[in-house]
C-alpha cells in the first residue's frame, strides 16, 4: 500500500501540486486521471521518487521516504517497477538486454536463473521471437509491453504507469490495460496509472483519483463515476458526444 | 553568476560519477565498449588528419623557415615537435571535442528526453555513475595512444611531402625528427593529452545529462559541448604550459 499526505509541489514559484493525499491499495489498480498539465504526471514522478516534494510524506507500506537514507530509497527502489510514457527502453541494448538489465545489476542470479526469468517475465507480455530486436525495431505496443517485461523483472511491490496506452491504437490499449490489471492481482502489487483514456478507467478503474489544477477533486471507483456530480469531473469524464451518450444508456439500464 | 551555478552542478555531478559502482563487471563491460566507440573508431579519423597535417606542416617549413643558413634538418625537427608539442595534443583534443563530446551530448541528452535516465534512476541504478564514468575513463585511457598515433603519422605524412618539395632528402629529414630530441616534450604533451581526455568526456555529458525538452535542446547542448570543451582545452594549454615550463 502506498499512502501520500498532504503532498505540495510547486516549479519556480508556481504551484503544481496542492495538498493532495490519498490511498493506493495493494492488489488494485489505481488510476490517476485529470487534463493535461493538471499534475498527473508530477504526482507520479514526485511518489517515485524523481522529484523532491515541497511539503508531506510519502508512505511504502509504512516506510516514509522522505527521512530514509540514500541505500534505504535505494533498496526501495528495487521494489519499484516503473513504465514509463514512451517505453524509455534503453536504445543501445536489445529487448533480452534492456528486460535483463535490472537483474544483471542487482542480482546474483546465474544466467540459466536470468534467462529463465527473462523469458517468464517475456512470455507472461506476449512477446515471442524479438528476443533480439532493438526497441527501434519493434512497434509502439511492443515497446509498452517490454518495458512492462523490464518492470515486472525484479518481482516489484509497486507498479507504476505513467499513460501507458498513449500512442497505441484502441484494440492495443484494451490489451495493454487488461495485462497490467491481470499482473497486479496476479502478483498481489500496488499499481498506480496514469491516465486520461477513459477506456481504462472504465475497464480497470479499481480506485480513481482525480486531480485538476494540483488539487485533489474526486476519489472513487469505475462505477461511481457515472453517478458523480462533480462538475469537473463530469466535465472531464463525459467530455465527448460518445462518452455522453454512454452515460445516458447506461443511467436508462441502471433505472430498469 | 550563471557560470558558477554550472559549475557548481559540474562538480556535484562528478561526485555522483565517481560514487563506488553498483557492479564492477557491467562497469568493466561498459568500458570496453566505449573504449570501442569514442576511442578505437576515432583512430582512422586521427591518422588522416596527423597524415595530412604533417605534410602541410613540413611544407610551411620548407617554404618559409628554409634559407642557407638554417641546416635543412630543422624542417624534420620542426615537424617533430610541433607535432608533439601542440598539434597531436591540443589540436587533435580540440577535433575530438567536436567527434567524441558531440557524441557523449546528444547520446545522453536523447537518453535524459526520452526518460532512458530517469528509468534508471527508478531502478536504483546510479545513472550518472553508469553512463559517464566509462566515458570519462574509456577517452582518458585512449587519449594518450592517439597522441601517439598522431604523432607517428603526422611524422608520416612529413616523410611523403617534404622530400616531394625538394628541399629535404628522407635522410635529412629523418635526421631532424632524431635530433635534439627532448623526452620531456612528450611527458608534458601526455599530460596534457589525460587532462582534455577528461574534459572531452566530462563536459559535454554534463551538458547532455541535464538537457531539458526535446530534439532542439539536444542539438543545442551538442554544440554548446563543443564549444564549451574547446574553450576549456584552451585554456587549460595555457595553464599547463605556463605551470609544467615554468
Amino acid at each position: 500500500m502506498i499512502e501520500i499526505k498532504n503532498i505540495y509541489k510547486s516549479f519556480e514559484g508556481r504551484d503544481v501540486l496542492k495538498d493532495i493525499s490519498a490511498v493506493f491499495e495493494k492488489g488494485k489498480t489505481n488510476l490517476i486521471i485529470g487534463q493535461s498539465g493538471s499534475g498527473k504526471t508530477v504526482l507520479l514522478k514526485s511518489v517515485v521518487g524523481l522529484f523532491d516534494i515541497d511539503k508531506g510524506e510519502i508512505l511504502f507500506d509504512g516506510r516514509d521516504t522522505l527521512i530514509m537514507d540514500f541505500q534505504e530509497q535505494k533498496l526501495l527502489r528495487q521494489e519499484i517497477g516503473m513504465v514509463f510514457q514512451n517505453g524509455a527502453l534503453f536504445d543501445s541494448l536489445t529487448v533480452e538486454e534492456n528486460v535483463r538489465f535490472p537483474m544483471d545489476m542487482f542480482t546474483t542470479m546465474t544466467m540459466k536463473e536470468k534467462v529463465m526469468r527473462l523469458n517468464f517475465c517475456l512470455d507472461r507480455v506476449n512477446i515471442k521471437e524479438s528476443n533480439h530486436l532493438y526497441p527501434s525495431e519493434i512497434s509502439g505496443g511492443m515497446r509498452k509491453r517490454v518495458a512492462i517485461a523490464r518492470a515486472i523483472a525484479l518481482n516489484p511491490k509497486y507498479l507504476f504507469c505513467d499513460e501507458p496506452n498513449s500512442g497505441l491504437d484502441p484494440v492495443t490499449s484494451i490489451l495493454i490495460d487488461a495485462l497490467i490489471k491481470e499482473i497486479t492481482s496476479e502478483f498481489d502489487i500496488t499499481t498506480i496509472i496514469n491516465t486520461h483514456d477513459m477506456n481504462s478507467v472504465m475497464e480497470i478503474g479499481d480506485n480513481i483519483l482525480f486531480i485538476s489544477e494540483g488539487q485533489k477533486c474526486w476519489e472513487g471507483n469505475s462505477s461511481q463515476i457515472f453517478n458523480t456530480r462533480n462538475k469537473k469531473l463530469n466535465a472531464f469524464v463525459f467530455a465527448s458526444p460518445f462518452s455522453k451518450k454512454f452515460r445516458e444508456i447506461k443511467q436508462m439500464e441502471d433505472d430498469e | 553568476m550563471n557560470i558558477f551555478y554550472h559549475i557548481g552542478q559540474y562538480f556535484l555531478l562528478m561526485v555522483r560519477v565517481f560514487k563506488k559502482p553498483e557492479k564492477n563487471s557491467i562497469y568493466i563491460r561498459q568500458l570496453i565498449l566505449e573504449i570501442e566507440k569514442l576511442g578505437i573508431n576515432s583512430i582512422g579519423i586521427v591518422a588522416v588528419i596527423s597524415v595530412f597535417m604533417g605534410g602541410i606542416i613540413t611544407l610551411q617549413l620548407t617554404y618559409n623557415m628554409v634559407n642557407p643558413l638554417m641546416p635543412s634538418y630543422i624542417i624534420g625537427l620542426g615537424n617533430r615537435d610541433t607535432l608533439i608539442l601542440e598539434f597531436s595534443s591540443t589540436v587533435l583534443s580540440l577535433m575530438l571535442a567536436g567527434k567524441v563530446g558531440s557524441n557523449i551530448a546528444s547520446e545522453l541528452g536523447s537518453m535524459r528526453i526520452t526518460e532512458q535516465i530517469d528509468s534508471m534512476e527508478i531502478m536504483g541504478v546510479n545513472s550518472a555513475s553508469y553512463l559517464i564514468l566509462p566515458k570519462i575513463i574509456a577517452v582518458v585511457f585512449i587519449s594518450p595512444f592517439l597522441f601517439i598515433i598522431s604523432v607517428f603519422c603526422g611524422l608520416v605524412g612529413g616523410l611523403i611531402t617534404g622530400p616531394l618539395s625538394g628541399v629535404v632528402t628522407i635522410a635529412t629529414y629523418l635526421t631532424g625528427i632524431t635530433t635534439l630530441f627532448v623526452p620531456f616534450y612528450v611527458s608534458f604533451s601526455i599530460i596534457k593529452t589525460l587532462v582534455f581526455g577528461f574534459l572531452i568526456a566530462s563536459v559535454p555529458a554534463y551538458m547532455g545529462y541535464f538537457v531539458q525538452g526535446g530534439a532542439l535542446e539536444v542539438g543545442r547542448a551538442s554544440t554548446k559541448a563543443v564549444v564549451n570543451t574547446s574553450i576549456l582545452i584552451l585554456f587549460f594549454d595555457l595553464v599547463l604550459t605556463q605551470l609544467l615550463f615554468k
